[in-house]
């Protein structure tokens, strides 16, 4: 019975969960400081286990829909209703499901992490309360099945963003940092809200299958396109949108910009939700496709090159962040461009978009991954400077070898994830256009550049004498980035099996915008 | 002529808005235009959930006619809530940066480069 009832109510928990965890925390902590680390583990790990039974639920029986506040959670349209679902109804398909889990395994690894990285500086009650409600902001992007309330969602994650941002004040820089980063989420924001109040007027429905199943692509939807594109491939940081990327990412503690990574793939994940299930074929997927094909070459390019004469080692990271952003762009955006022809998309489109998609997840790892090294770095020499840097490697051994593991998989070498997400991109993006395959490769033997030089200024060299007393960094941050780096190694040595388990059911959903409307409408 | 007035302020006051985030380099200023922004998309909201003749949802001894439906109400409801959330971060945020820098002038309030 009880059982039942919590297989039942999975989406809903799954934000409830740490939602109530985030705005207890505080009180536990007035009480103690000890009890409170252990609370936010216990809730996050309650979240993750949540995240995977909904996985495994929506992958075994398909997408689970969940009404607030009907009778049933499956009872979508009122009977007196006349056919509209008016109750905020979460639609969880196999991509949000996908993405959920991503969210949830990096926001169990920063976690973990952030119980010794965050012991030295004040207000960590907040900062933990932060945390989950970003973690909230997150899932309830990739779940909810309503226009506004991914708005809602939306605007926790940017606020909740912010000010873990702007959480260790740093003489007012971070400040900076975390104040263009709420302008211009909120603005982007309100975009997302004028688009949605476009489409509302015009179809009279909030429900995203229900718009989708009645879009007309009028001059108004076109409007509401380029705003809602516009505002998500901001927060998710492509080019020439990504001038707040590395001050959010450089100035936020480390953890956080592990996190932050995944808040802007949940953008992304707006980006592809908005485009395939909410126009869907009505729009002019070619031209669409090529617009986010080149949005994604540019981010790859251009991030890639802004990286290389980087000093600072987390600007230098959030640069190359931009720039892997434009892989999944890349990959999806192909696969929109082929999106009617069936053939084609048969031959090469599901593949590169596969290839995308998989590389959400990857970069969520060797990105998180990355970014706890750099913070461990910090950690222990007070610095993030490249030039002032070096021979670490003799005294911080575990941190080094995360380090590489991260690098050579964001450089895509075998046997590490990043490999098998760009392998698949390449592959497919060759047959559709083999000049942008080549500029794919191009841009990741630049990564690998780049990352040879942060090594070797960051590890190698005689042990510096202002570095003599540096020591391997606590337990729980060693394990946060095993955490991770764990993931990194078993998602490239068993590519097959993820793809085959979760990545080809992600991007079969994205595809499929008939069965998304019906699973909510019930097959009208 | 007068049933599009309300759209067309609507789209006045977000343009408005975003020229002053661009054009004033007083922080509180640029805050200022992001609060105009986000008034002019409450009243696209409130207007378009307007129905000339209906009646207000209130059961009780209400009068015959039709009733509206008021979801952008609520929507414009929550975004109202939201908007006093985000002022008040930002504008907590522009304090700590005039105490730490002692300027609120965006055109000094910038260490972040490159």
């Amino acid at each position: 019975m009880m059982q039942e009832l919590l297989l039942q109510n999975l989406p809903a928990l799954l934000l409830a969960v740490p939602m109530l965890g985030a705005f207890v925390t505080p009180l536990i902590g007035r009480a103690s400081g000890g009890a409170r680390n252990l609370w936010a583990v216990a809730v996050m790990l309650a979240t993750l286990a949540v995240a995977v039974l909904l996985t495994a639920q929506v992958l075994s029986s398909g997408t689970v829909v969940y009404t607030f506040g009907a009778a049933a959670p499956d009872l979508t349209v009122p009977a007196d209703s006349g056919g509209i679902p008016i109750r905020i109804i979460f639609a969880v398909d196999a991509m949000g499901a996908f993405m959920a889990l991503a969210a949830s395994l990096v926001g169990l690894g920063v976690m973990l992490y952030s119980l010794a990285s965050a012991t030295r500086s004040t207000g960590q009650n907040g900062y933990y309360a932060l945390l989950l409600l970003l973690v909230v902001g997150i899932l309830g992007m990739v779940c909810t099945g309503d226009m506004f309330n991914f708005f809602v969602f939306l605007e926790i994650n940017s606020l909740a963003g912010a000010a873990l941002v702007a959480s260790r004040v740093d003489k007012g820089v971070a400040v900076e940092a975390g104040l263009k980063y709420a302008v211009l989420s909120t603005l982007g924001g309100l975009l997302v809200l004028f688009a949605i109040a476009l489409l509302y007027g015009q179809y009279g429905a909030l429900n995203i299958a229900v718009i989708a199943s009645r879009m007309l692509f009028t001059p108004l939807d076109q409007i509401a396109l380029v705003m809602l594109l516009v505002a998500l491939a901001m927060k998710a940081g492509a080019v020439p949108m990504h001038f707040w990327t590395p001050d959010a990412y450089s100035m936020a503690p480390s953890s956080i910009t592990a996190l932050l990574v995944v808040a802007s793939q949940a953008s992304l994940y707006g980006v592809f939700r908005v485009v395939f299930t909410l126009y869907g074929l009505t729009l002019d997927y070619a031209t669409i496709g090529w617009i986010i094909i080149i949005l994604g070459v540019l981010s790859m390019f251009v991030g890639v090159t802004m990286a290389i004469p980087q000093k600072d080692v987390k600007r230098l990271m959030a640069y190359h962040a931009v720039s892997q952003t434009g892989y999944m762009l890349l990959g999806v955006g192909v696969g929109l461009a082929v999106l009617g022809n069936q053939q084609l998309l048969d031959t090469y489109g599901v593949i590169a978009m596969e290839g995308g998609i998989f590389h959400i997840i990857n970069h969520a790892m060797y990105k998180g991954l990355l970014f706890l090294t750099a913070g461990a770095i910090f950690y222990r020499t007070g610095t993030r400077n490249l030039n002032q840097l070096g021979g670490l490697g003799h005294s911080m051994k575990w941190t080094m070898v995360f380090f590489i593991i991260g690098a050579l998989a964001i450089a895509g070498i075998p046997p590490f994830n990043g490999f098998a997400s760009k392998l698949m991109i390449y592959e497919s993006v060759f047959l559709f256009n083999p000049l942008l395959a080549i500029i794919a490769m191009v841009v990741s033997i630049l990564t690998l550049a780049s990352f040879v030089k942060v090594f070797h200024s960051i590890f190698m060299g005689p042990r510096l004498p202002e570095y003599a007393d540096v020591r391997e960094v606590p337990a729980p941050m060693i394990i946060g980035m095993a955490l991770l780096s764990l993931l990194v190694i078993l998602f490239g040595v068993f590519p097959q099996e993820v793809v085959d388990l979760l990545i080809t059911p992600a991007a079969g959903a994205l595809i499929d915008q008939g069965g998304y409307i019906a699973s909510v409408l019930g097959g009208a | 002529m007068f049933f599009n007035l309300p759209f067309i302020v609507a789209a006045l006051l977000v343009i408005l808005g975003i020229t002053t985030m661009l054009i004033k380099r007083n922080l509180i200023k640029m805050i200022m235009g992001l609060a105009l922004v986000e008034a002019g998309v409450n009243l696209l909201l409130v207007s378009i959930g307007y129905r000339a003749g209906g009646i207000a949802p209130i059961f009780t001894s209400a009068p015959d006619g039709v009733m509206v439906m008021p979801t952008v109400q609520a929507m414009t409801l929550t975004n109202i809530v939201i908007g006093i959330a985000t002022t008040a971060l930002l504008l907590s945020f522009v304090m700590v940066i005039y105490r730490m820098y002692g300027t609120a002038n965006a055109e000094k309030v910038r260490k972040l480069r490159g």
